[in-house]
């Protein structure tokens, strides 16, 4: 069929199943918008670029699709990085559209013009440039295969502006051919049997698990396998969910602001099962001490994440959803009673974390961020998604947010990118209208993608958003006080921010708690319809606890109270 | 540090150069040298990498991140294997009259070639391994030398077995 590159693109997005796409338009994608117009191809248009990627990046984060972004040339292209960059580090499936200058025009430094694929090229597990109309349905197919295929993560197809006006006899291809990806990962059984092996003669094993369980959608494996175990689990800040808080022996995140509990359970255990995680430097602690009475079993898709930081004495290369089947299959039949054998350790590991709980002394009249994330816990249930920023809040809503589901917290783990939340529960609530969604923000990372409470206004979005406000960028501001003599160089949000006022000014409802007692009011909040912010004024200097400072081991941990 | 010679089979496309070196800088290998060039195969590319790494663990880091690139068809290290390794080296050398003689001697014990004489300087071509390109520079430093362009090494594995087949 005769149609121009425009409508192909679109086409072939439709043909990959895509329900939705993020995005801006701009003078290169004139053609593609006036497509999309005529096609009437869902769209929500964000408030900024970087609203649009996290957005998407949210909706693939709840819903293991592939999220889809458009952005013009140059400045357009140029505020996806920081949303592409946090997608890669958190393997999230992204295929990213942006318009380049036309054909004649690449490399004139051309108005608009910006060198997408070199900026990428880093931050993307592929990138295309697309120069020629008739390879428009083939880079669609490859991009999207790369993007959900294996270790996922954004792809980018740059597409010169001429391309989408040229014509082309659209067929959408059936089969991806690329020579040097097959997008298949095989497990080897005798890497499986080894590490069962290795079970058999441990004394105090752990599985520790990682984001790579949420993508690979093997949380029930893994549950089975911990089940049939019965030794103690930790899990990484990506992975939280795929164990439910709930279960016997499950000791919370482990790493820099992890559980007592967890972190304790790592240094002293004598084999450690890593799931579909990647020994980051927030995990490990004093990286040559971690874990150091303890054999590494590390199952894992991506072969380069191997060795990379932590040595692995087994590993078990390949598809979790091949390996763990696998793995349970040959537990079952070894004829041993794990359970029988793990669960003193156990529960040993239990009452050491019980030792030092984590949660704030009473703060008298205050709200502490443990009261207001349990309340919201306690109110919206199970059927929730919980986003955060990046901060304090973060932390704490990892420490204290009952997480049930994989997909069910939604954070920038490994880029750490304050701005990511409120775009990104908006990206969640459309491709998840069936549960609640709650953003944890600070009266930081709030501001820095503020302008998309138009988007959840303008789309009826119903996200409810929770701002931690302390005036104060919390989480520099307790290094500050740890490590820079309380020099709050640059961290005070001293003049006041009216969230209530900024919340209302782009039609989303607001609301302020400021004492213990205001809490009454959450359930009514939270049960209104449509998207909500409520400003919760916590104390100004509430440390998030427990704490490794920077090259110490993860069993160093400063504690609430030095007790 | 120990050097080690990848021979890298990629995509023919445009931006795979752009992939590699972008790789390279970002996971902040050493690198030696790099080249490209065309191969029996019209879609196939060959890229030749010299890598520098403190250890095995760090030469295995730079294979499987070379790997992962979707452009890259396979990565074989060939200092592993049984292989010849050859670079092609040019050096222009101040040279009158007077020195000419004594410039061929040493050309000719290495086995080069004076491919370009004028009054004033000769260009000597020679091919080799790098620890003889190495003795050549050495010998000629005696010498004015003006400049130098290396190609960096390539290499085939010995015997009838092909990179693409290993």
């Amino acid at each position: 069929m005769l149609m121009n590159g425009a409508k192909a693109l679109l086409e072939s997005l439709k043909a990959e199943g895509v329900e939705v796409a993020f995005g801006y338009p701009g003078g290169v994608v004139l053609r593609l918008y006036d497509e999309i117009y005529k096609m009437k191809f869902p769209h929500i248009l964000t408030g900024h670029e970087q609203g649009a990627v996290h957005a998407a990046d949210g909706y693939a984060r709840a819903s293991g699709k592939v999220g889809v972004v458009f952005a013009t040339s140059g400045p357009g292209a140029a505020n996806l990085i920081t949303g592409i960059a946090t997608a890669n580090m958190d393997s999230a499936p992204l295929v990213c559209i942006t318009g380049q200058v036309a054909n004649p025009a690449i490399g004139k430094d051309s108005f608009q013009e910006v060198d997408v694929c070199g900026i990428t090229t880093p931050i993307t597990k592929h990138n295309y440039l697309v120069k020629n109309v008739n390879d428009i349905p083939r880079v669609v197919k490859e991009a999207f295969f790369i993007a959900r295929t294996g270790r996922q993560a954004p792809v980018v197809i740059d597409v010169a502006a001429d391309v989408f006006s040229a014509e082309i006899d659209f067929n959408y291809p059936e089969i991806v051919k690329l020579p040097g990806y097959s997008g298949k990962y095989p497990v080897k059984a005798e890497e499986v049997e080894a590490v069962v092996e290795a079970v058999k003669a441990a004394e105090r094993p752990l599985i520790f698990f990682g984001g790579g369980v949420v993508s690979s959608d093997t949380a029930k494996e893994l549950r089975e396998i911990t089940e049939i175990l019965g030794v103690p689990t930790a899990s990484t800040l990506m992975g939280l969910g795929s164990i439910p808080y709930d279960t016997k022996g499950y000791l919370g995140f482990a790493g820099m602001h992890g559980a007592y509990g967890a972190n304790m359970a790592i240094q002293n255990a004598d084999l450690l099962l890593c799931v579909g995680m990647r020994f980051s430097d927030r995990v490990t602690g004093r990286v040559a001490e971690f874990a150091p009475k303890a054999k590494i079993a590390h199952f894992e898709i991506d072969l380069a994440e191997v060795n990379k930081n932590v040595a692995a004495d087994l590993k078990v290369l390949g598809d979790l959803k091949e390996s763990l089947p696998l793995f349970l299959d040959k537990l079952k039949k070894a004829g041993v009673d794990f359970k029988a054998k793990f669960t003193p350790w156990r529960d040993d590991a239990v009452k050491k974390g019980e030792e030092h709980p984590l949660g704030f002394a009473d703060s008298g009249d205050n709200i502490t961020p443990e009261d207001i994330i349990e309340k919201v816990e306690e109110i919206l249930g199970e059927n929730t998604i919980a986003v955060t920023d990046v901060g304090q809040h973060q932390m704490w809503a990892a420490q204290f947010y009952k997480v049930r589901e994989p997909r069910g917290f939604l954070t920038s783990g490994g880029l750490g990118t304050m701005g990511f939340g409120l775009p990104a529960a908006i990206g969640a609530k459309l491709a998840r209208p069936d549960k609640n969604v709650v953003l944890f923000t600070g009266d930081g990372s709030i501001m820095m993608n503020c302008q998309e409470f138009v988007t959840a206004a303008e789309n009826n979005i119903d996200v409810k958003v929770i701002i931690f406000h302390n005036s104060l960028l919390g989480m520099v501001g307790q290094w500050q006080r740890l490590f820079y003599e309380h020099h709050y160089s640059a961290s005070e949000l001293s003049y006041k921010r009216d969230f209530v006022k900024i919340a209302e000014a782009m039609g989303v409802k607001g609301a302020r708690l400021e004492t213990k007692q205001d809490l009454n009011k959450l359930e009514g909040l939270l049960n209104e319809k449509g998207a909500m912010v409520i400003d919760v004024i916590i104390p100004k200097e509430a440390d998030v606890l427990p704490m490794v400072p920077g090259g110490k081991r993860l069993d160093e941990m400063v504690l609430r109270n030095n007790n | 540090m120990r050097t080690y010679l990848l021979a890298v089979l990629v995509n023919n496309t445009p931006g795979v150069l752009t992939h590699v070196s972008g790789l390279i800088s970002r996971r902040a290998f050493n690198i030696e040298s790099i080249s490209a060039g065309y191969t029996e195969d019209e879609n196939v590319t060959r890229i030749n990498i010299e890598v520098s790494v403190e250890s095995e663990n760090e030469l295995d880091q730079v294979v499987s991140q070379l790997s992962k690139l979707i452009d890259i068809i396979k990565v074989v290290n060939l200092s592993k294997a049984p292989s010849i390794e050859r670079e092609l080296v040019m050096i222009k050398v101040r040279a009158t009259k007077k020195e000419r003689a004594d410039l061929v001697n040493v050309v000719n014990v290495f086995r080069g070639n004076i491919v370009d004489i004028t009054s004033e300087n000769v260009v000597i071509e020679i091919t080799g391994t790098k620890r003889k390109i190495d003795a050549i520079t050495e010998v000629l430093a005696e010498y004015d030398i003006v400049e130098i362009a290396r190609t960096g090494a390539i290499g085939l594995s010995r015997g009838p077995v092909p990179v693409k087949a290993m």
